[in-house]
């Protein structure tokens, strides 16, 4: 078996001194060509794990504990100079909002080809012919013009586009993608996905995908893991989690779904209550004073993480009484 | 279209809305003669003129003809680059003004490219590194800018520099009370103190303007975006600059603008024969030709720099509309 291209082990990120504990001991493993959903409340700190990978925290406001490694690498211990080679080159991000995320006053062409002569000394011209190249491969019509276009002159869908263009420039072997379709509509949302899928399999990416959408996760991601106040709560393939959760906050995350295979005459259930004060989290489990299978042993001490079976894991020591719980679906393929 | 194109295009257009401003102007300036109290001849009448001699001396100027008329062939003068002559020394207004404006222009320039490159420095600086002691510094510097009495401020700058060390003259132009401008030393260190007194104020504001605005830019995510590209701190630092440059040269040019013409006090402070003194002497002397002439290009400078700036912008920040 080849190593992993990410390994996260016992990942801790606090904020404001320590009070806020967004990310609170997360383990997370990613094959090389492999694509996994985080998903998640708003706030459950799933950018910050993400962000955490390239080091794109505030610095100075941030305290990080545990370890990640990159392609091999110790990302915690590299130097200023070494994490800005590391960047683009080995990781890259795409963001949500790729109106937010591109400087406003530079084409799009020319922050790509900025990218590229950053870790590779190219010329202009021949970095150009990249972008173009790269336009073409994220299908993006008339990408001669578009590269001279600034962004605030491309449609949102066309945007995301460049913004995955500018992401693949150096070649990354891991790419981040943070909530990548949230801003767009719904069918812009499933050609962007799309794309994704295919230039992972093709490029041979290893992609970590944000999302608020089980739906997006599982046209995406091979493996989905959940997450809740900081903690992951489940993990396992995106077959397994969506047939047969097991996490009382994956079944009410699925029974929330507004939409998608949910069986007729199933009723559409919000998770009662609000996600925890990060500065003030429960000694036990951080989802029992929402739950509706807690019981005093879950508010006395943290679950362990539980294999329901091989591939698939819960943070919780109900299971088998979240088995009954489970929405009814119908049989996807 | 091309991008070319189009720029000129907004070029013909900015232009083409400058006029009537400047029609304006040239209305406000005439009539300030007749909204001025008193008779427009009283300074060169002596007091107890006989009523046929005003009444020939106005036939002459041309006062008795209807406004309308008046107005025609000042404005046509004017056009013509004859301000008419100035009362109180009898030369053609054109003349002096000018010689005057390119004084005022010279040390205004000075002072804003010294303002501008200071106050951009410590504004970038503190923006940068905010809440830190280099920007509490410099906030107190840019507050000492903006609120000191630069006409008291040139004083202090006098006593040390000229009364005390003896390195720089205290007034005037030149070597000797020469007014004529020359690009040598000799004239140089005339304009060191002024154009230093005059500096503080674009220094003051610039660098309030540019620390806000890089504080603004850093906040934004694209910096996020950037940082993730792999850019250094000097890869970002231009991107700042880029983005800030299109407020901040606005402000200089404004700042620039408020130089030509407010620099009555520091001009007569250092005997600096600008348009400030001018106008000083204009006034006190109720000299209106001169009044109407200083006024009538000072405002026209404004309204042209006010024109630059504007293109400036628009070629710098491509999110203005351009269409
Ligand atoms: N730079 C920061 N400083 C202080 N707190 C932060 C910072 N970044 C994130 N947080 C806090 O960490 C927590 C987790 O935030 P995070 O952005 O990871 O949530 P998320 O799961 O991505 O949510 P969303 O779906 O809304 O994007 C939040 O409570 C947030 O307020
Ligand atoms: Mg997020």
């Amino acid at each position: 078996m080849t190593t992993p291209i990410v390994s996260i082990r016992n990942l801790k990120v606090a904020f404001a001194g320590g009070a806020v504990r967004a990310v609170d001991g997360v383990d997370l493993d990613l094959g090389r060509g492999e694509a996994v959903a985080l998903i998640g409340e708003s706030g459950s700190g799933k950018s910050v794990t993400l962000r955490s990978l390239m080091r794109l925290n505030p610095e100075r406001r941030t305290r990080v504990e545990g370890s990640i490694t990159v392609d091999g690498r110790d990302v915690l211990a590299m130097s200023a100079r070494e994490l800005a080679d590391f960047r683009g080159a080995v990781v890259s991000m795409i963001f949500q909002e790729p109106l937010l995320a591109l400087d406003p006053v530079y084409t799009v062409g020319q922050q790509i080809v900025e990218a590229i002569r950053r870790h590779e000394r190219v010329s202009r011209a021949a970095a150009r012919e990249r972008a173009l190249d790269l336009f073409r491969r994220v299908r993006i019509p008339s990408p001669e013009r578009r590269l001279d276009a600034y962004p605030h002159e491309l449609s949102g869908g066309m945007r995301q586009r460049a913004m995955i263009a500018l992401a693949l420039a150096c070649r990354p072997k891991l790419l981040l993608a943070d909530e990548p379709t949230t801003a767009l509509d719904a069918t812009v949302q499933i050609q962007i996905l799309l794309l994704l899928r295919e230039l992972q399999r093709d490029l041979g990416l290893s992609i970590i995908f944000v999302t608020h959408d089980i739906g997006a996760a599982v046209e995406v991601a091979d493996r989905i893991l959940v997450m809740y106040a900081g903690r992951i709560v489940e993990e396992g393939t995106a077959r397994d989690l969506i047939r047969a959760p097991r996490h009382p906050y994956t079944i009410g995350l699925l029974k929330s779904r507004a939409h998608g295979a949910l069986a007729k005459g199933a009723r559409l259930e919000a998770i009662p209550g609000a996600p925890p004060d990060l500065a003030n989290l429960p000694p036990g489990c951080s989802f029992a004073p929402r739950c509706p299978l807690a019981i005093e042993p879950c508010r006395a001490d943290r679950p362990p993480l539980v294999a329901v079976k091989e591939s698939q894991r819960a943070r919780c020591i109900r299971t088998e009484a979240a088995a009954t719980l489970a929405p009814q679906l119908e049989p996807t393929g | 279209m091309s991008a070319n194109a189009s720029m000129l295009s907004i070029l013909a257009r900015r232009i083409t809305y400058t006029i009537p401003i400047l029609l304006g102007v040239a209305i406000v300036c005439f009539a300030l003669v007749h909204i001025a109290p008193g008779d427009p001849l009283v300074s060169v009448l002596p007091p107890d003129a006989s009523a046929d001699l005003q009444k020939m001396l106005l036939a002459v100027y041309g006062f008795d003809r209807p406004y309308i008329e008046q107005f025609g062939r000042w404005l046509w003068r004017a056009v013509n680059g004859d301000l008419g002559t100035s009362i109180a020394t009898g030369r053609p207004v054109a003349a002096e003004v000018f010689k005057a404006v390119g004084n005022t222009l010279r040390l205004a320039v000075l002072a804003t490219a010294i303002g501008f490159f200071f106050g951009a420095l410590f504004g970038f600086v503190a923006g940068y590194y905010r809440d830190s002691f280099v920007d509490k510094l410099a906030s107190a510097l840019s507050v000492f800018g903006v609120s000191v009495p630069h006409y008291w401020l040139g004083m202090v700058l006098v006593i040390i520099f000229a009364a005390e060390l003896g390195w720089l003259p205290p007034t005037g132009a030149g070597p000797g009370g020469s007014t004529d401008w020359a690009w040598d030393w000799a004239h140089l260190r005339h304009m060191i103190l002024p154009a230093v007194t005059m500096s503080v104020i674009p220094m003051g504001i610039v660098a309030r303007t540019v620390r806000a605005l890089v504080a603004e830019i850093l906040a934004q995510e694209f910096v996020v975006g950037l940082r993730a590209k792999g850019l250094t701190d000097r890869g970002i630092f231009r991107h700042v600059v880029k983005n800030a440059a299109p407020t901040a040269l606005a402000v200089m040019g404004l700042q620039l603008g408020y130089l030509l013409g407010g620099s009555i006090l520091i001009e007569t402070v250092f005997s600096w024969p600008g348009t400030g003194f001018l106008l000083n002497a204009a006034i006190f002397q109720r000299d209106l030709p001169l009044l109407q002439g200083t006024i009538l290009v000072l405002a026209l400078f404004f309204v042209l720099l006010n024109l630059i700036v504007d293109i400036l912008q628009t070629a710098l920040d491509p999110r203005i509309e351009r269409g």
